[in-house]
């Protein structure tokens, strides 16, 4: 018997990484802005989403999204409702969504259909730890933040606040009631994430709607 | 919480690995993680165990080999390790700091194996 050490160097999520590399050009070529949403269950990016749908048709532009949840199409029904292509993809006990759920779920969306679209939006699973090492082949990741969390979300899991590229914060409407700290909450996505952009919204009430269709209309 | 799939992910990426390597059995697995990976590593180790069972890693030690944080400071300019997560500025001037240069490893390092004698000729 002999022993020897092997030096391998690989990358863990090398499948994943190489996936959504693929995707990233695909996406590039077809010349659609793809946009991955994170946040805990309950931070109201369907919501969220719901609305830019809507708004962003109300524009004149071509939108579609992709919804990730364990079991159940309640937000693919939900999101249809603004009148754009969903597809739900259902990750049945997986937590976060991968790069080949991505591809699998554009099957069937040719490059055509790709390619006469604005937007992809990727609702993730939610959950604020398992998608941040998962690249999805996404341009800009956005960590949604609603004012009922808790400012200090940020500082509890910054793993995912710091791979984040813009946050939202949700919920605004209703931020005197729950005794809101903005100031903290802008000071921790800060101290995580220097320089993040941050949008402050509310889906019931259209408040900062304007300013993040203008940043995604930028973005493109 | 997805520590069982990084765990398969270890298992498929060393026995890809090991093609090379055909009567090769591995005693260790040198894993590198980054203090951004999210990754538990009581829980990682947990799970190895599990999904090593029945495969060429079954009973090899996983060894971790934590990596550190480190930004590029635009003000002292130069590469400085973190203390903590919590606040992402430069320890020396204390200007935030967001370019993350090292931190989110997640890679297999090395492996140690144990190869069988070929049986001489008779």
């Amino acid at each position: 018997m002999t022993t020897r050490i092997v030096e391998l160097r690989k990358g863990v999520l090398k499948k994943n990484d190489e996936l959504a590399r693929e995707l990233r050009a695909r996406f590039t070529a077809a010349d659609v802005l793809v946009l991955n949403l994170v946040s805990s269950p309950g931070t109201g990016k369907t919501s969220f989403l719901q609305r830019t749908l809507t708004e962003l048709r109300t524009r004149g532009a071509a939108a579609a999204a992709l919804v990730g949840d364990l079991e159940t199409d309640n937000d693919a029904r939900r999101l249809a409702q603004a009148g754009v292509p969903v597809r739900q993809i259902n990750t049945h006990g997986i937590c976060h969504l991968e790069a080949e759920m991505i591809g699998r779920h554009l099957d069937g969306w040719s490059e055509v259909e790709l390619g006469a679209l604005d937007y992809l939006f990727i609702e993730n699973v939610g959950n604020l730890v398992c998608p941040s090492g998962y690249d999805l082949g996404e341009r800009i990741r956005v960590a949604l933040l609603s004012v009922t969390e808790g400012e200090d979300k940020p500082l509890k899991y910054p793993t995912l606040f710091n791979s984040a590229d813009a946050a939202v914060i949700t919920k605004i409407d209703i931020a005197g009631a729950v005794d809101y700290d903005r100031e903290a909450a802008l000071r921790n996505l800060r101290e995580i994430r220097p320089g993040i952009r941050i949008f402050e919204t509310s889906a019931r009430t259209g408040a900062g709607m304007g300013e993040w269709l203008n940043f995604l209309a930028e973005a493109r | 919480m997805h520590e069982l799939s990084i765990a398969a992910e270890i298992v498929d990426c060393v026995t890809e690995s090991l093609a090379a390597y055909p009567n090769a059995r591995v005693l260790e697995v040198r894993l590198k993680i980054g203090a951004l990976a999210a990754i538990v590593e009581e829980s990682l180790q947990f799970c190895y165990s599990l999904a090593t069972e029945g495969t060429p890693l079954a009973g090899s030690k996983l060894v971790v080999l934590n990596v550190p944080i480190t930004v590029d400071c635009t003000t002292c300019r130069r590469e400085v390790a973190l203390d903590s997560l919590q606040s992402f500025r430069c320890p020396g001037c204390g200007q935030p700091a967001g370019d993350v240069r090292r931190g989110r490893e997640l890679e297999v390092e090395a492996i140690e194996i144990e190869e069988a004698e070929e049986a001489p000729a008779p």
